[in-house]
């Protein structure tokens, strides 16, 4: 892959989550495919960059709101539903809770952050609910 | 994928330079991309390579494609479609609320995706017009439905794109930079936006003959400035201290632990600032005209001056006794060095020709050094409070909520294989607590057992109060009683150190064990907790020797048999932080080093001690309060707490790497940075700040020794010399009416401090307190 004769190439998937700052993050698969253009997370340099750029420091709330929520939906509806939080919970405990537990969890969860009732979080409810978590901001953070 | 993107995005990769440039001006256009060939080699499963020429770069981002494939009815419209977004994406980026009306009709998008899938595969490479065609289709429909943001050609159909370029250049610059990142396109969009909102003079004329001569040299000069800034860049970020051991501190043990680092460095700032004050007003004037008086007998050097700060040291330049109340000047001529009344007259040595320099007023330039150094540091402090906060707004509230822990409890900064494991424990473990507490939590909790809490809360208290007040006593006591005894031998004098440092290292382990045996409600008051408790302890324990220097030393210094109050409280400040340190590398080493090999071996468990986050940032700001009551007794204090900053730097580091774990509860970084910078502002600094006016208004300096031995007060010295100045110049009279209204009324800096950092204030908070009001700004035609 010569960047400097073909600077339109795309680094798959399986590199980029091989990153030491990625490796051992239960969503890096996820984080890459959010930011890729096809979906598939071949990234190219320029998605490389955004993704790095969300990620770091400087990107304002808003900005780290709308990729977490794109993180977060798994199966890519625009919402996240009851499917998507049980494959984050999944991943988030590395399945030491039970599946009772987890279920749960994702209704506790769904039933407190949504706001419109449709059963499943909408970017808005998503939204509202990371103003009430300060922490957002320095735990969405990767350092390089 | 087709060429347009890749090659627009390949453009604008390789002309960065020029992009920075087009910032503020576009003159001359850049100079290494006016022509150049790519090839191009589109996808993994790409049939034939296209060979693409572009024309001048800046518009070669906007018209460089497919050349030969389109109608130039066309080009103009392919030119602006840059992206082109899977279905997925943009199924997303379409329904979100802040781009749509509100009602996302799937129908319309799923029409318009399942062309575009068409045109993503790399084999229509080969049947170039029809997708184009689609494409301007799909532009049509995009525009005329109401949700006009949905769609491929989502901010490419003309007037969204110059909608947007018009908001951005409505705004200032900071302003619009702002806004822009917070845009969620990709980063090829934006740099596009940037060009088109900050270019005024940029589209299409060849700029270059249009600089009027006269502009030609600035803009010259500015982009010489922003080339050499961007190559500074990179060396700058080269010097950021301690970058990489805190990126590694954060990968291993969190965002919690890291913060104690970070306000470590942010300290370390503070210092540095001040010892550059100091050192270059105060201390290398008079380092280069020493005074001419010195006591003989003191002048063999002996180690233990180094840790009692008496004998050789007494006289060196560390010391308040060591600056005189004369003007020097950088002339060599014995005459101009020997005036030894503080009245001296401004003007020249008259009767020598060559000195033509400024004379120096070593008394003024003590005081004013002082206190222009500590008005600095309170606006940093403010400020730096003020961002935090507007990070992060709610700062006591405690978080019981489900979902917010699903979601934003994840510390993504974690790469270390061990940790990883360690916090997703940690979170399951939290999960099942906060669980169980839901399904029971209704049940009240019986009568007796609140009861029961209640009294074991209070006898908690009771005794970490007796505790501090016990402290408190004995510090007192040992000080009156240092106090009576009049002279004493240099070993003594460690005495009231060594016993300040060892309450202040035993009483938060008894902190500790009573926050063990308490139960709370929520795990973050456990923290608080823990923190005010600390708290409390270094007040009194700063109030009492306050108490000592101020109102028993500084009165009556005969009582003591001091010649030289002043150096004798640098002195002991010098020694209090000097144990201070000891003591901390003595705790580290038995405390966490040998508890954790004893609790290895003997009681065999493997759990590692705990870093107490909230002790050790106590622990700084009480050195930094030391540090700035002793700025005015010795003004090169601020060396030996840098010294001692980067000593414990490395000491934690590796203590925390070897002996610890991270904390087990839930730190909440942004809350706690908040909290720490807040305590060393208000408590710490504010409490240093009115000791030292107290000093420099009300107390009378020593009359045998230091820069204002002949005044009545030390704020005299600058009242003095603005008079000098104004006999002098009178000239400069309206100087010294400025200085009457203004520094002597303290009310009138306030205000306009207050008035400054209240703009900063609702500056750096309403972006984050307020995104839908910023969607609006935004995306005008498409709200309601």
């Amino acid at each position: 892959m010569d960047y400097t004769n073909e600077p339109d190439c795309k680094l798959p998937l399986a590199l980029i989550v091989n990153m030491p700052e990625l490796k051992e993050n239960p969503f890096r698969s996820r984080i890459v495919e959010s930011f890729s253009e096809d979906g598939m997370g071949n990234l190219s340099f320029n998605e490389f960059v955004d993704m790095f750029s969300v990620l770091s420091e400087m990107a304002p709330r808003e900005l780290k709101a709308i990729y977490a929520f794109k993180i977060y939906d798994f199966n890519v509806d625009n919402y996240l539903c009851k499917e998507d939080l049980e494959k984050t919970l999944n991943r988030l405990t590395k399945e030491e809770l039970t599946p009772e537990e987890v279920e749960l969890v994702c209704e506790k969860a769904i039933e407190e952050a949504d706001l419109d009732g449709d059963n499943k979080l909408s970017y808005a409810d998503f939204e509202n609910m990371i103003t009430r978590a300060p922490d957002f901001l320095s735990t969405f953070h990767i350092r390089i | 994928m087709r060429s347009s993107r890749s090659v627009a995005h390949s453009v604008s990769l390789k002309v960065d330079s020029c992009q920075m440039d087009s910032d503020y001006e576009n003159l001359g256009g850049c100079e290494p991309g006016q022509v150049f060939l790519l090839q191009y080699s589109g996808g993994p499963a790409a049939g034939c390579p296209d060979t693409l020429e572009l024309c001048e770069v800046r518009e070669g981002t906007a018209t460089s494609q497919h050349v030969r494939d389109e109608t130039p009815g066309e080009e103009q419209i392919s030119s602006l479609r840059r992206n082109h977004w899977s279905a997925a994406t943009l199924k997303v980026l379409s329904a979100m609320p802040s781009r749509t009306a509100g009602k996302s009709s799937a129908a319309v998008i799923s029409r318009r995706s399942r062309p575009q899938r068409h045109r993503t595969s790399p084999r229509d490479s080969s049947q170039p017009p029809r997708p184009i065609q689609d494409d301007f289709s799909e532009a049509d429909v995009g525009e005329a439905s109401t949700e006009g943001a949905a769609g491929n050609n989502f901010w490419f159909t003309g007037n969204k794109k110059e909608q947007l370029v018009s908001n951005l250049r409505g705004l200032s610059a900071s302003e619009a930079m702002r806004k822009l990142r917070a845009l969620p396109f990709c980063l090829a969009d934006k740099m596009e936006l940037r060009r088109l909102a900050f270019s005024d003079v940029a589209t299409g004329s060849l700029i270059s003959r249009n600089v009027p001569c006269y502009s030609f040299l600035s803009v010259y000069i500015s982009r010489t400035w922003r080339h050499c800034l961007f190559s500074c860049h990179s060396v700058l970020g080269s010097l950021h201290l301690w970058q990489l051991s805190t990126k590694r501190l954060g990968g291993r043990f969190g965002t919690g632990v890291v913060s104690y680092f970070l306000f470590l460095r942010m300290l370390l700032r503070l210092n540095l600032l001040l010892l550059v004050t100091n050192g270059l007003f105060v201390v290398v004037p008079q380092a280069i005209h020493p005074p001419p008086l010195r006591d003989s007998h003191l002048d063999n050097f002996i180690g233990l001056n180094l840790l009692t700060g008496t004998g050789y040291l007494s006289q060196s330049v560390m010391f308040y006794g060591y600056y005189t109340n004369t003007t020097v000047t950088a002339c060599q001529a014995a005459l101009s060095t020997a005036r030894s009344n503080g009245g001296s007259p401004d003007l020249p040595v008259r009767d020598n020709d060559r000195c033509q320099t400024v004379p120096y007023n070593i008394p003024a330039a003590y005081f004013y050094t002082t206190a222009i150094a500590f008005f600095i540091t309170c606006i940093i402090l403010v400020y730096s409070i003020s961002k935090s906060f507007g990070r992060s707004f709610h700062v006591l509230k405690s978080n019981r909520n489900l979902a917010v822990k699903v979601f934003c409890t994840w510390d993504f900064k974690l790469s270390k294989k061990t940790s990883v494991r360690f916090q997703s424990e940690k979170i399951s473990i939290q999960l099942k607590e906060l669980l169980s507490e839901m399904i029971s939590g209704d049940e009240r909790k019986s009568c007796l057992q609140g009861l029961g809490h209640l009294v074991v809360n209070l006898l908690t208290w009771a005794v970490c109060l007796v505790g501090i007040t016990l402290g408190a006593t004995g510090v007192h006591f040992l000080s009156e009683t240092t106090i009576r005894r009049g002279a004493v031998r240099e070993t003594e004098l460690l005495l009231l150190s060594a016993a300040v440092s060892g309450v202040n290292l035993l009483l938060p382990g008894l902190f500790n064990l009573c926050v063990w045996v308490e139960k709370h409600d929520s795990p973050s008051v456990y923290v608080y907790v823990s923190i005010f408790r600390n708290l409390l302890l270094k007040i009194s324990i700063v109030g009492v020797l306050c108490f000592r220097w101020l109102g028993r030393v500084a009165v009556e210094p005969e009582s003591r048999d001091l010649k030289c109050w002043e150096s004798f409280v640098g002195q002991e400040l010098y020694r209090l932080l000097l144990m201070d340190f000891i003591f901390t590398v003595l705790y580290t080493f038995l405390g966490e080093f040998l508890w954790r090999l004893f609790s290895k071996q003997v009681l065999k468990r493997n759990r590692k001690p705990v870093f107490d986050i909230a002790r050790n940032v106590l622990e700084l700001i009480y050195g930094q309060t030391l540090t700035w009551l002793g700025v005015l007794f010795s003004p090169p204090l601020p060396v030996v707490q840098i010294i001692k900053l980067l000593l414990l730097f490395y000491l934690k580091k590796s203590s925390l790497i070897a002996n610890c774990q991270g904390p087990g509860q839930p730190w909440r970084a942004s809350q706690m940075t908040t909290l720490f910078s807040t305590l060393l502002f208000f408590p710490s600094f504010v409490s240093a700040a009115v000791s030292i006016a107290y000093t420099l208004w009300t107390i009378k300096p020593s009359s045998g020794c230091g820069p204002f031995r002949t005044l009545t007060t030390m704020f005299h010295s600058g009242k003095l010399w603005a008079q000098e100045l104004e006999n002098a110049h009178p000239v400069l009279s309206w100087l010294s009416w400025v200085y009457n209204s203004l520094v002597e009324n303290p009310v009138f800096l306030f205000l306009a401090t207050g008035v400054f950092l209240r703009g900063r204030t609702k500056g750096s908070s309403s972006p984050n307190c307020k995104p839908s009001v910023n969607n609006s700004i935004w995306f005008p035609l498409i709200d309601e």
